[in-house]
Order: structure tokens, then C-alpha cells, then sequence
């Protein structure tokens, strides 16, 4: 079996292992979004206008939340360093880490959202582009995200450094998932907005794998 | 020792440190003629607008360091970036030395931009276009002063921080593309901080000189900083041991 | 010239709170920043003495 694959099982298989620590994400995605109608107020037209943006911030910030054991612990025990000098592609190796984050942690954050869009009032419609934007735009997140975490390999205050690096790079996500949402709420067409969500994943899946792979160099 | 400078002569930091230390003064004196030139055409030569009165006289001022925010972080990637791929020290640390001067910069083109606003729109902050992006600026510049604060070693901390430089350097524009594209959408929100007077010569002279002065300026303050930096990193050296005095002599 | 006197100049056509907010504040940073790092220079170079005390204690054959 391909490396790239063998990478994608093993990821999946040892975050299997301890499900609660993998869904962690997915309960603060849950709990941060709920905090918006008690700081807002339950007013249904006033929660269905802030939830495009509400759900995406939240989906954004809970993606973030298991980025600094991505490297980490193969980092810890060696096992990276051995990968990066076993002659295989440091992209592929990359690649597949950002995959095993998407399927761990964006997918997940992906499923649960048509219960927040319920949550917070939003009608069927709305509810199908909100998946469809994030569908296009947590891989993206799980790319820039990998490369954060592989910048600041093994730092004591990686985690929130992290969150400090990727949350300006995924501005232009942010912009264009919520936006896209937002605009069939207000009876505009999402089509530009999926169509610029959709370049920015293959400008993503294009570059940032290989600025991935160079920061490991650096790091390790 | 050759005479003539070859392309890398001044990346030795020892060449660099005696270069820089020649030329800071002649900046300094640079910036100021210049800012003097400029604020006398501005305050003195330039007429009042008509429909934003004596307010608008702060684009002076605005748009030179707004500009200089954003010339400097390309000059930091651009520096950063050299240091990676020829693996040469010196400009590692001149980019590490335009951070500072950069983030403030920034952080002078959103506070003016404030300033402007509240007279001329009425509100403090506008989420338009230009000054979210300042803003969005200002965080890269933050990440990449904290990325390479964090690291301990210093030459991964150059990298590291060239990569991160890099990266946002080419994600600069694609931000501001989609930060427009956001701003124009929502129309409620779309007063726009680009609706400068209609410009008269005297008034573009003079935010060509303060955007001058502003460079010269900035040219000074990194090179000092960066000469700095240069004490602190090269401490092994022959050279930088001859600069130390006796504490015999040292007034403590 | 077309201020009718240095009050006028300061008022700024009443805009004076704008316009010396922002001009202040740019002034008073580039009077701050070079002074910090000259202090930054200086430092360094005291930490340089510092660093070789020994090392000249040691050529000159006693203390210094």
C-alpha cells in the first residue's frame, strides 16, 4: 500500500482509539455556538441572520482546537523525523496528515452543523449551502492549519500561536463560506462565492502542502 | 582586501554594522528635510478642501505611513526570504529588524485613519476595505514578530519566520481581494475611507515628500535596530570582541 | 499662507483634535522609536563589556 495511505490509516486508527478526545472539537463547535443566542438574545430573526457567520467562526476556531497534536506526537517519540528521512515525499506526507485532520475533525464539524442551522432557525436551503460552503472551505482550514502546526513544531505556546498564524490566512474562507450563505438568506445567487471557495481549495491543495512540507524541514 | 563591493560585500555583518553606522545620521537628517518640506507644502501651501475643511489635511500623513506599512512587509519577506535561500545570516536579521518599525506603521495607518474618520464619516472605525485589510496587516505582522520570538533557535527562527513571511506575503493580495468583495456586498457598511479630495498638485507633493520622509525614516530606524541586532547575534565574533572597553573604562 | 493667525493654525477649522491627534501621536513614535533603540544599541554593547571582562582580566594579567 502507498505510503500516503499507510499515513491516513494510522492517523485514523490511533485518533480511533480515543474517540472522546477526537470529538473534543466537535463539542466546543456545539457549546461556542450555542453561547451566541445567550450573549444575543433568542430573537429568531436576529439568530437567523448571524448564523451563517456564527456557525462558520465557530467551525473555524473548533478546526484549530486539535492542530497542535497533529505533528506532535510523532514529533514527540521520533517517528517524524523518520518519516521525513525515509525518501518519500514530504508533501504526500502532508497531504495525508491534512486528510487524516479534514476526516477527524472538519468532517465531523461538517455533520453536526445541519443541527446548529436547525438550532438556530435557519430554513432548508440555507442549511444545504452552509454544508456545501464548509464542505468546500474545512479542507482548506485542515491545510493552512497543518502548515501552522508544523511551523511552530514543538513551541510551548504553540497552540495559541497557531491561532494567531491561520486565523488571518483563513480570512478570505471565512469570508466567502459565510458570505455564501448569507447571500441566498438575502435572496442573491452563492454561485460566485461557492466558485471562489472552490479556487481558493485548489490554490490551497496546490501550495500549501509543499509550504507544508519546507516548514517540517525547518521545524524538525 | 578588494576594493571594488562585490553583490554581497554588505551581507557580512561586520560590513554592514560600519556601513549603516555611516549612513544613520544622513537618514535621520534626510527624514526631517523631507518632513519639513512636506508638512510646509501641506499645512501652508495646500488649500482647504471644500467639503472636508482642515480635516483632511491628515492624509498627509495617513497615506504615507499606510504605504510605508506595506512596502515594509514585502521589504521583510522580500529580506527574509534572501536570508533562507542564500542561507545568509545578515538579512535574516534586517528582516527581523523591519518588524517592529512595520507594525507600528501599521498600527499609525489604522490610528490616523480613525482620526480622519471621525470628523469626516462620524464614526471612529468603518469596516471598509482598506482599513480592515490594515488591520489584517497588523496581525501578520504581530504572527510573524511572536513566531520568531517563540523559537529558541535562532537560525530555525529565521527560517521559520522567512516561511511564515512569505506565505502571508502571497496571501496579502487574495486577502484584500476578498476583503473588497466582502465590503461591497454588505452596502450599509460601504463608506469608504478612499473618498480623498480631489487633488491638487501642492497637496500630491506633499504626501509624495512625506512618503519619502517616511521612508527615510524607516531606512534609519532599521538600520539602527538592525545594527543592534547584529551586537547581539555575532557576540562570538573577533570583530565584535574588539568592540568591547575595558570596564575599567566603562562609566557603569 | 492662509492662516489669519496661530490660533487659526491650531484650531485646524476646528478640526484641531483630529488633526493634532493624528500628527501628535505619529511625532511622538518617531521621537520614541529611535530612542528605544539606540537604548537597545547600548545595551548590547554593555552586555558585550560584560562578556569579556574575564577575557581582558585573563590577557592583562590581573584585574583590570
Amino acid at each position: 500500500m502507498h505510503p500516503f495511505f499507510h499515513l491516513l490509516q494510522r492517523d485514523v486508527r490511533l485518533a480511533s482509539r480515543r474517540p472522546l478526545d477526537a470529538l473534543l472539537p466537535v463539542a466546543f463547535f456545539v457549546l461556542a455556538a450555542s453561547l451566541f443566542p445567550l450573549g444575543v438574545g433568542p430573537e429568531p430573526q436576529t439568530l437567523q441572520q448571524i448564523a451563517p457567520g456564527v456557525v462558520w467562526v465557530c467551525a473555524l476556531l473548533s478546526a484549530m482546537l486539535s492542530l497542535a497534536t497533529l505533528y506532535g506526537g510523532d514529533y514527540a517519540d521520533g517517528s517524524l523525523e523518520q518519516m521525513l528521512l525515509s525518501g518519500h515525499s514530504a508533501v504526500l506526507l502532508t497531504l495525508a496528515k491534512a486528510l487524516a485532520h479534514w476526516l477527524l475533525t472538519g468532517l465531523p464539524l461538517l455533520l453536526v452543523a445541519p443541527l446548529l442551522g436547525v438550532l438556530f432557525g435557519m430554513d432548508a436551503d440555507p442549511i444545504k449551502a452552509l454544508c456545501l460552503s464548509l464542505l468546500l472551505g474545512t479542507p482548506i482550514l485542515s491545510l493552512f492549519g497543518g502548515l501552522g502546526a508544523a511551523i511552530t513544531l514543538g513551541l510551548r505556546n504553540g497552540a495559541v500561536l497557531i491561532l494567531l498564524l491561520v486565523l488571518p490566512l483563513c480570512m478570505p474562507v471565512l469570508i466567502f463560506g459565510a458570505g455564501a450563505v448569507a447571500a441566498l438568506q438575502s435572496g442573491i445567487s452563492p454561485a460566485g462565492h461557492f466558485s471562489l471557495l472552490a479556487a481558493l481549495l485548489l490554490l490551497s491543495l496546490l501550495g500549501v502542502p509543499v509550504a507544508t512540507a519546507a516548514a517540517l524541514r525547518i521545524s524538525v | 582586501m578588494n576594493p571594488l563591493p562585490r553583490f554581497f560585500t554588505f551581507a557580512a555583518p561586520s560590513r554592514f554594522y560600519w556601513l549603516a553606522g555611516l549612513l544613520l545620521p544622513w537618514l535621520y537628517l534626510l527624514a526631517g528635510a523631507l518632513a519639513a518640506a512636506g508638512l510646509y507644502i501641506g499645512f501652508f501651501l495646500a488649500p482647504t478642501d471644500a467639503t472636508q475643511g482642515d480635516a483632511y489635511r491628515i492624509i498627509f500623513i495617513h497615506v504615507p505611513v499606510a504605504w510605508m506599512s506595506m512596502v515594509l512587509y514585502l521589504a521583510m519577506a522580500g529580506w527574509a526570504a534572501l536570508g533562507w535561500a542564500f542561507n545568509a545570516r545578515m538579512a535574516s536579521m534586517l528582516a527581523r529588524a523591519i518588524a517592529p518599525t512595520g507594525a507600528m506603521f501599521t498600527f499609525l495607518a489604522l490610528w490616523t485613519g480613525a482620526f480622519w474618520g471621525k470628523p469626516t464619516w462620524g464614526t471612529w472605525w468603518v469596516w471598509d476595505a482598506r482599513l480592515t485589510s490594515e488591520l489584517i496587516l497588523l496581525f501578520l505582522y504581530l504572527g510573524y514578530m511572536a513566531l520568531v520570538e517563540a523559537i529558541d533557535d535562532v537560525r530555525r527562527a529565521d527560517l521559520a519566520g522567512a516561511l511564515l513571511a512569505v506565505v502571508g506575503a502571497v496571501n496579502v493580495p487574495i486577502i484584500y481581494f476578498s476583503v473588497r468583495w466582502w465590503n461591497t456586498l454588505h452596502q450599509g457598511a460601504s463608506i469608504s475611507m478612499t473618498a480623498a479630495p480631489k487633488m491638487v498638485s501642492t497637496m500630491l507633493t506633499s504626501m509624495l515628500l512625506m512618503t519619502l520622509a517616511c521612508w527615510a525614516y524607516a531606512f534609519a530606524v532599521v538600520f539602527a535596530r538592525a545594527r543592534a541586532i547584529v551586537l547581539e547575534r555575532e557576540q562570538s565574533s573577533e570583530w565584535v570582541r574588539a568592540l568591547a572597553r575595558p570596564l575599567s573604562k566603562v562609566k557603569l | 499662507m492662509m492662516w489669519n493667525s496661530v490660533g487659526d493654525f491650531f484650531a485646524m477649522g476646528g478640526y484641531g483634535l483630529y488633526v493634532w491627534g493624528s500628527y501628535g501621536v505619529v511625532a511622538a513614535w518617531m521621537a520614541l522609536e529611535p530612542w528605544l533603540v539606540t537604548r537597545r544599541h547600548a545595551l548590547a554593547v554593555r552586555a558585550l563589556d560584560e562578556l569579556h571582562a574575564d577575557e581582558q582580566e585573563f590577557s592583562s594579567g590581573g584585574l583590570v
